[in-house]
C-alpha cells in the first residue's frame, strides 16, 4: 500500500470507527494493533452506550445527556466537545444498529435502554451484557469490508515504538515492532491517529484488558506530545477479585435494579439508598467507590469483616437477568463459582478507566501536527469523571469526528522526509532492544511490575494524601532504578514477550509518576481526584486542566483554563434530583 | 488438596523449530485459574527440576473469556486458559497450542487465516454510509436473541480445532463462519445480501465441506448453537439453488 494511507494505531472501538471514516472519505489506511483487532479491550464493555433517544417517553434530551454529562466530569470536561458528542449519540446508535448490532428490543421492536449512573432517565442502549463486543464485532466488520475493497491493510501483532518526526516537528509516521519476528519497520503517513486505549496496567490488576500497556502513548509523550489530567483515573466501584485481574461487574447491573447492600448492626443495609435518595444504586463511580471504600476499610462494615460488599440481583426475575444481564452473570458464575441470580454478588472497587490522555483540540489534533488521538488514550470528553456508558460512546464519537480533519490533512503537500530519518528512528528503536537483551542485571520485570501495581492501586486510587504520594513517587524512582537492571531470561529473536514487557514496563512507570506528580500538584477533590486534607471542588484555584510535557527527562505541569461556555457551575448533588 | 500443580507444557521456539516440553511446579492457591498459573512461572521461570529457563509465551488480552486470545489446548480439551479452573483439571496439567493455525511461539497461533475467511464470507451489512440516515429496521425481541447468541462467536477457533474437515491443508471455513453467514442472513438490511454470501458458501471450502461430526457445538465456549446454524444454513441454500436455477433458465 502507499504511503499515502493515514495510520490508524489501534484496533479498538476508535481506532475502528476512525478507519471506516477515513476509508468512507476515499483514503486508504494501515491499521496497526496489538492484538487482531477483533480482541481489542473495547470488548470487554458490558453495560452499554449512552443516547437520549427518548424512548420510553420521560422528556430525555441530548441537552439533559450533556448536563449530566458535565456534571457528572465535576465540571472538568470541555463543555463543546461533550456538547457535540451528546448531540451526536443518537446518531451514533443508529448507525451501530444499522451496522447490525444485536441491541436488546422493546416489545414493539424498537431500541431498548436502561438506567445507568449518573442520571435518572432510561438512556443505555445494550446488547446483553456484552455491549462493547458487539460494537467492537460490528465495526470489525465494516473495517473487513474496506479491507476486502483494498483500502485497509492490517498490521496485527504489531506494536508501535515512536513516531516519526521531520524537521518542523510534524508528525510523519511510525516505527512498528512486528512482535512475532521481532524486527522494527518505519512506516511514513500523512497523519497518524493514535487509539491505543488506556493504562489499565499501570494499576497491575484492574478490570483492563493485559494489553492496556500504557506504552504506546508514552512514546508519544517522550517524543512530545502533551498530556492533560494524567491524575484523573476512575475506580469502578463493583468489581470481583482475581488472581490474574478484577473483572468487571456491570453498572448495568445496578441499572436494572441490582441493589448494593452490606448488614450494619445485624440488619441489611442499603447505603446507597438512605445516602443518596434520589439516585440510590445510581451514584456516579467516584462517588459509589468512595463510598464503598469507607464503609468497608474505615467502618469496617465488610460482611464478615471482607473486603467487599454485596450487590443482589436476587430479587429479580431470572428471565429477566438472563436476557439482559446474562454475559456479565456468566463471568461471575465461571470465576467466583457460585450461582448470581439467587445468591448476592461479592464486589469490591477496581481501577477501571483513564479520564485523562493525550492532549487534544477540538479536531482530536495532538500539539504535534499531524498526530491525533482519540478513545480512551485522549482527555477530551470526561473531565474528572465519566458516566457510566459515556465511553463507548466517546470512543466512537472522537473516531467518527477525526476522519475529515486527518484526511484533509493528510491532503496537504509537505516535503518528503528522509529516509535517513527512517533509518535513524529504526536504528534507535533497535539499539534499545539490543540493550535489552544484552541485560543481565538480577530484577525480573514483571516482578517490579508487581510491586508497582500494587503500590499504585494502594496508594494513588481513591483517597489521596500527599505524604503518601511523596512516598510513592520516590518508591517509583527505585523501581525505575531496578528496571534498568533486569536480567532477560529468554534471548530468543521471536516474539520475545519479555523483552517487549521489560521496555514497557520503563514506560508504564514514567505513566506512574505522570499521575504521582500531577495527583500531588492538585490541592483539591474533584471527581475521580479525592484528597482529604482538601476534601472540597476549589473551582477558585483549580477549575483547570492539567497539562504536562516531557522535556529533558523532566515531566513539567502547567495548567489551562476548561471552556466553561455553555454551562455554568454548580453544586454537584445526588441526593436530590438536579 | 494438593500443595502444588505441576503443568506440562509444550514448547517451540518457532514454527521450524524443534518442539520440546518443560514441566513446572508451582504453589496451589484457591480459584487459581491456569492463566494465572502462566503469569506465575513468568515471575520465576525454573522447570520443576530447578533448571533456569524462559517463560512461555502465551496470546492472552481480557482474561473474562470474551476475546477469545488465550485458546490452547489444556489436559486435551480445547478452550480458553482464563476459565480454565485449575480445581476443575488433573494433574499434570498439559498445555499444548492450537493445531490448525501456524505457531508463533510456544502456545501462540496466528489465527490470521480465520479472520480471511470471515473476509470471504461478506458477513457484514453492507450500509449506504456513516451518516445520519435514521433508525435500523425494526426487530422482534425473538429474533435479538436469536442473533445475539450468534453473534457471541470471540473467533476464538474451539470449533475449528476439533473439526476433522478443518485443516491448514483445507479449503473448508469451518463452523464459525458458516453461523455468522446465518448470522448476516437473519439481519433485515443484512439478507439483502444473502445470495451473495450463499454463493461464497456454496464453493468449495463452504458448506458442502461440513462432515457433520457435530464436534463443533460440544466445545464452542459461548454455547452458540452451530450445527442448527449450519443445518439453517443448508436450507437457505436450498432454496438459493432454486432460484439460481430459475433465473438461470
Amino acid at each position: 500500500m502507499s504511503e499515502r494511507a493515514i495510520i490508524v494505531v489501534g484496533g479498538g472501538l476508535a481506532g475502528l470507527m476512525a478507519t471506516i471514516r477515513i476509508c468512507e472519505l476515499g483514503h486508504p489506511v494501515k491499521l496497526f494493533s496489538y492484538v487482531p483487532v477483533k480482541r481489542s479491550h473495547s470488548v470487554t464493555a458490558q453495560g452499554g452506550i449512552n443516547a437520549s433517544i427518548n424512548v420510553r417517553g420521560e422528556g430525555d434530551s441530548p441537552q439533559i445527556h450533556f448536563e449530566e454529562t458535565i456534571v457528572g466530569s465535576d465540571f472538568l470536561a470541555n463543555q463543546p466537545p461533550a456538547k457535540g458528542m451528546c448531540d451526536d449519540a443518537p446518531n451514533i446508535v443508529y448507525l451501530l444498529d444499522r451496522m447490525g448490532v444485536p441491541f436488546n428490543r422493546t416489545p414493539e421492536g424498537n431500541l431498548d435502554f436502561r438506567g445507568f449512573g449518573g442520571t435518572l432517565y432510561h438512556r443505555t442502549a445494550f446488547a446483553g451484557a456484552t455491549t462493547g463486543q458487539q460494537l467492537v464485532y460490528a465495526l470489525d466488520e465494516q473495517v473487513r469490508r474496506y479491507e476486502a475493497e483494498g483500502l485497509v491493510e492490517k498490521y496485527e501483532y504489531w506494536s508501535m515504538q515512536n513516531i516519526l518526526k521531520d524537521s518542523e516537528g510534524r508528525c510523519r509516521g511510525i516505527a512498528a515492532l512486528n512482535m512475532p519476528t521481532m524486527e522494527v519497520t518505519a512506516f511514513r503517513a500523512p497523519a497518524v491517529v493514535l487509539a491505543v486505549g488506556g493504562p489499565g496496567l499501570v494499576f497491575g490488576k484492574t478490570t483492563n484488558s493485559m494489553i492496556n500497556t500504557a506504552s504506546a502513548v508514552i512514546r508519544a509523550f517522550k517524543s512530545g506530545a502533551r498530556f492533560a489530567n494524567p491524575e484523573f483515573v476512575q475506580v469502578h466501584p463493583t468489581a470481583i477479585a482475581g488472581l490474574d485481574k478484577r473483572r468487571l461487574i456491570s453498572e448495568s447491573v445496578r441499572g436494572e435494579g441490582g441493589r448494593v447492600w452490606t448488614y450494619k448492626d445485624g440488619k441489611k443495609w442499603y447505603f446507597f439508598e438512605e445516602m443518596y435518595p434520589a439516585y440510590g444504586n445510581l451514584v456516579p463511580r467516584d462517588i459509589a467507590s468512595k463510598v464503598i471504600y469507607d464503609i468497608v476499610v474505615n467502618q469496617g462494615l465488610g460482611p464478615d469483616g471482607g473486603r467487599y460488599v454485596y450487590l443482589d440481583v436476587s430479587h429479580i426475575d431470572d428471565d429477566v437477568l438472563r436476557r439482559k444481564l446474562g454475559g456479565v452473570l456468566e463471568i461471575y458464575e465461571k470465576f467466583m463459582g457460585e450461582d448470581p441470580y439467587h445468591n448476592p454478588m461479592k464486589v469490591y472497587p477496581a481501577v477501571h478507566y483513564s479520564m485523562g490522555g493525550l492532549w487534544v483540540d477540538y479536531s482530536q489534533m495532538t500539539n504535534i501536527p499531524g498526530l491525533y488521538a482519540i478513545g480512551e488514550c485522549d482527555y477530551q470528553y470526561h473531565g474528572a469523571n465519566r458516566l457510566g456508558a459515556n465511553s463507548l460512546l466517546s470512543c466512537i464519537y472522537a473516531g467518527r469526528i477525526v476522519g475529515a480533519p486527518a484526511v484533509e490533512y493528510a491532503g496537504q503537500e509537505l516535503p518528503e522526509i528522509p529516509d535517513s530519518t527512517l533509518a535513524e528512528v529504526v536504528g534507535r528503536e533497535e539499539q534499545a532492544f539490543e540493550e535489552v537483551f544484552a541485560s543481565d542485571g538480577e530484577q525480573n520485570a514483571y516482578q517490579i511490575q508487581d510491586e508497582m501495581g500494587e503500590m499504585m492501586d494502594r496508594d494513588v486510587t481513591i483517597v489521596r494524601e500527599n505524604a503518601v504520594l511523596d512516598k510513592v513517587a520516590a518508591e517509583l524512582e527505585d523501581l525505575d532504578a531496578r528496571a534498568a537492571r533486569v536480567g532477560l531470561r529468554d534471548r530468543g529473536r521471536r516474539m520475545n514477550a519479555e523483552a517487549i514487557f521489560t521496555r514497557e514496563l520503563r514506560d508504564r512507570l514514567l505513566y506512574a509518576k505522570m499521575i504521582v506528580k500531577a495527583a500531588r500538584a492538585r490541592e483539591e477533590s474533584r471527581g475521580a481526584h479525592y484528597k482529604p486534607a482538601f476534601a472540597k471542588r476549589n473551582d477558585d484555584e483549580w477549575l483547570k486542566t492539567t497539562l504536562v510535557d516531557y522535556s529533558a527527562e523532566e515531566l513539567k505541569i502547567s495548567y489551562e483554563p476548561v471552556d466553561i461556555s455553555l454551562l455554568p457551575l454548580r453544586e454537584r448533588r445526588y441526593d436530590v434530583k438536579h | 488438596m494438593p500443595k502444588t500443580v505441576v503443568f506440562r507444557i509444550k514448547r517451540q521456539a518457532g514454527p521450524d523449530e524443534r518442539p520440546y516440553w518443560e514441566e513446572f511446579e508451582i504453589p496451589y492457591q484457591e480459584r487459581l485459574n491456569v492463566l494465572f498459573c502462566l503469569q506465575t512461572i513468568q515471575r520465576n521461570p525454573v522447570t520443576r527440576l530447578g533448571k533456569p529457563t524462559s517463560a512461555p509465551v502465551w496470546d492472552q488480552s481480557c482474561l473474562e473469556e470474551v476475546c477469545g486470545a488465550c485458546t490452547m489446548i489444556i489436559n486435551g480439551v480445547v478452550r480458553q486458559a482464563c476459565t480454565a479452573l485449575v480445581d476443575e483439571l488433573e494433574q499434570p496439567i498439559v498445555l499444548e497450542p492450537l493445531t490448525k493455525f501456524p505457531l508463533i511461539k510456544d502456545l501462540m497461533v496466528d489465527r490470521k487465516r480465520f479472520f480471511d475467511d470471515l473476509k470471504k464470507s461478506k458477513t457484514w451489512v453492507a450500509i449506504d454510509g456513516t451518516h445520519a440516515l435514521g433508525a435500523g429496521p425494526g426487530c422482534s425481541q425473538e429474533l435479538q436473541q436469536i442473533r445475539y447468541a450468534l453473534a457471541r462467536c470471540m473467533t476464538c477457533g474451539c470449533c475449528l480445532e476439533v473439526c476433522p474437515q478443518y485443516g491448514p491443508e483445507r479449503p473448508f471455513v469451518g463452523a464459525a463462519v458458516l453461523a455468522q453467514v446465518r448470522l448476516f442472513n437473519l439481519h433485515p438490511t443484512g439478507a439483502m445480501q444473502a445470495d451473495e454470501r450463499l454463493e461464497e458458501m456454496s464453493k468449495p471450502g463452504g458448506i458442502t465441506d461440513c462432515g457433520n461430526a457435530q464436534n463443533c457445538v460440544r466445545v464452542c465456549p459461548k454455547e452458540i448453537p452451530l450445527t442448527e446454524s449450519i443445518a439453517a444454513l443448508g436450507r437457505q441454500m436450498v432454496g438459493y439453488g432454486l432460484r439460481k436455477f430459475f433465473t438461470k433458465s
